[in-house]
């Protein structure tokens, strides 16, 4: 125990000695929130719109002012005729344009229907989508408060739609989780690999492998230093997104730091796996980025959701593990549901780590013979 | 007659089809320091791998220290002592960080540690570095603190994988001093080198070629028998494949 002990006090020298370590163990998480919680926004929030009012009546007024005042939107220009669209659009600023046709309170009245134009600017599909939408609820949302009193005619059906768990809809609530998931599996896996293939070019693995130490004792004794960081780094991406964008954990706190640990864990076997099939740390890093940070962005359900994608992707993101911690985080911080819920991704993760783990004391046995 | 401390009989290591070892045979005593030299890739590497318990025989006869290296691989690996060519030491951590992480690993007592390194440091005269880097010490310095490390488990066997590469001729020839003065403590030394001069400071030498050994004996004796003038003349004659 003692010989162990020792060996885990000199991982720990090595972390605190080298600052990039440091940096990137804990400047690259509160960084990465920080980024996608503010910069990286789904949300639109202040976006220019100009109005084309051919009308100028009452109703148009007051439906501009409505939209107006939603919040998510500004007022960039008043356009005289349709030949200022493209011209406004070009500028940039204004992401899209909303026309009232002649007559339009007039008509409303009297036919029971107006028309409204919306143009986007669709070299930013997402944003358009957005406007389009928002646009569209806020006017719905004005028919509705107008309809009673001055339309009559065929009875409507409007849906009312809520949002359950996030009813912000919010996307920090789908940033958070994501960037935990990505973040504790970088850190993990490129941690893990870097340091032992790091002992493995100095010549340092050598002498350990001739010295007493058993193998187990010597990935243990490298891997427990980074669990025990990776675990703080949790809590402290917990606390920031509680207290910078107040996302709350709904479900239980002891659930989720479980679970994490079980990640973390699985992130880590995974590093020691790839130490065993990298001789130099370039090898480690290229592999722990490119195999681990582009499959857990784009195939683990962070971003893109994997019901949209086709059917080949689904099958192969069944084996990227992120994808079964996000379901994990996001039931239990944002549904705040139990393992009874989840159990399922939690015994594939748990498989997982035991098959990473045998694979890799096998393979470092190999590598002793 | 001096104490067998390495006995290898027979000794064969195959990987796949191709015969690293081929059917070695011979004998270090107590106290000697024995050189074992041959060209790159001639199985130098693979022999001291099981003779230090990293790796294990096909077939034959391997005792180290009186532990059979097939079976016992770990009770050899508490009983020797191991330098390799590249550097050993951690860089980042201070002359006496490494000391007390190898004394650990070793299963030296704290109290031992502490009295070990203070005779350690003064026998180098190392006082003044104890909390240093081992990063700002010179490649020579470091080499022999990386010895005396190798030593501190009071190991019987050291193993010495070309552990002057790269250093400067004074601080080699300190080195060697270093290592008489181990051997003569009764402490066999196990060393591989490539420098030929360095193999005359040997007590026997065995030159391996293709898997085999074909050569072993005293230096001069090697030099009457191939009719040389020096060790490097033996070599070239008879370790070219």
């Amino acid at each position: 125990m003692n010989r162990f002990l020792g060996f885990v006090r000199k991982e720990f020298l090595h972390i605190f000695r080298d600052y990039r370590t440091l940096v990137i163990l804990f400047g690259i998480p509160v960084a990465q929130i920080l980024i996608f919680g503010f910069a990286v926004s789904m949300d639109i929030k202040n976006a220019g719109v100009a109005f084309l009012d051919l009308s100028h009546d009452e109703m148009t007024q007051k439906l501009s002012d409505k939209i107006i005042s939603s919040g998510f939107f500004i007022k960039t220009e008043e356009l005289l005729s349709y030949k200022d669209i493209d011209r406004v659009l070009k500028k940039g600023k204004t992401k899209a344009v909303i026309i009232f046709e002649e007559h339009f309170g007039r008509r409303l009245i009297r036919d029971g229907k107006a028309s409204l134009s919306i143009i986007a600017d669709g070299s930013e599909p997402n944003t358009a989508t957005l406007i389009t939408n928002y646009t569209t609820a806020i006017v719905n949302d004005f028919n509705m408060g107008i309809a009673p009193a001055q339309i009559t005619g065929a009875m409507r059906i409007v849906p009312e739609v809520k949002m359950f768990y996030n009813p912000g809809l919010q996307s920090h609530f789908m940033f958070v989780p994501g960037v935990i998931t990505l973040i504790l599996i970088l850190i993990c896996a490129l941690m893990t690999s870097v340091t032992i293939t790091r002992e493995k070019e100095f010549g340092t693995m050598e002498v350990l492998l001739v010295s007493p130490l058993r193998p187990i004792q010597i990935i243990l004794g490298k891997v427990t230093p980074y669990f025990l960081l990776s675990f703080i780094n949790v809590l402290l991406i917990l606390a920031l997104s509680w207290f910078v964008f107040g996302l709350p954990v709904k479900g239980s706190i002891v659930l989720l730091l479980a679970e994490s640990m079980l990640y973390i864990l699985m992130s880590l076997s995974l590093g020691i796996l790839i130490s065993t099939v990298s001789s130099t740390m370039q090898q480690a890093i290229f592999i722990s980025l490119i195999g681990l940070m582009l499959p857990t962005i784009l195939l683990s359900g962070f971003i893109f959701p994997i019901e949209n994608m086709p059917k080949i992707y689904d099958y192969v993101s069944s084996i990227v593990p992120p994808r079964y911690f996000i379901i994990i985080i996001k039931n239990i911080m944002i549904k705040g549901t139990g393992l009874m819920y989840i159990w399922k991704e939690t015994l594939i993760l748990t498989v997982m780590t035991i098959v990473f783990i045998v694979i890799s004391v096998r393979k470092f046995k190999i590598r002793l013979e | 007659m001096r104490n067998t401390v390495i006995s290898v009989e027979n000794l064969v290591k195959k990987f796949g089809s191709f015969t690293a070892n081929d059917n070695l045979s011979f004998e270090v005593y107590e106290g000697e320091i024995f050189g074992f030299l041959g060209a790159n890739g001639a199985g130098k590497t693979t022999a001291i791998r099981i003779l230090s318990g990293l790796s294990a025989p096909t077939s034959g006869k391997v005792t180290v220290a009186g532990f059979d290296a097939g079976k016992q691989a770990e009770l050899i690996k508490r009983n020797i002592g191991y330098m390799c060519q590249k550097f050993s030491l951690y860089e980042d951590l201070t002359v006496k960080e490494n000391i007390t992480l190898y004394g650990g690993i070793y299963g030296l007592s704290r109290s031992l540690i502490v009295s070990r390194i203070g005779v350690l440091l003064d026998r180098l005269r190392f006082r003044a570095f104890e909390n240093r880097l081992i990063s700002d010490l010179p490649l020579g310095l470091r080499q022999k603190l990386a010895f005396s490390v190798a030593l501190l488990h009071e190991p019987k066997i050291v193993f010495l994988d070309e552990p002057t590469g790269g250093v400067d001729p004074i601080t080699r020839r300190q080195f060697w001093e270093m290592i008489y003065e181990t051997a003569a403590m009764g402490i066999t030394i196990f060393v591989t080198t490539h420098y030929m001069d360095e193999a005359e400071y040997c007590d026997r030498i065995s030159i391996m070629s293709e898997g085999k050994i074909v050569a072993l004996d005293t230096p001069d004796n090697l030099k009457k028998k191939y009719n040389a003038e020096t060790v490097e003349d033996v070599f070239i004659k008879i370790a070219r494949p």
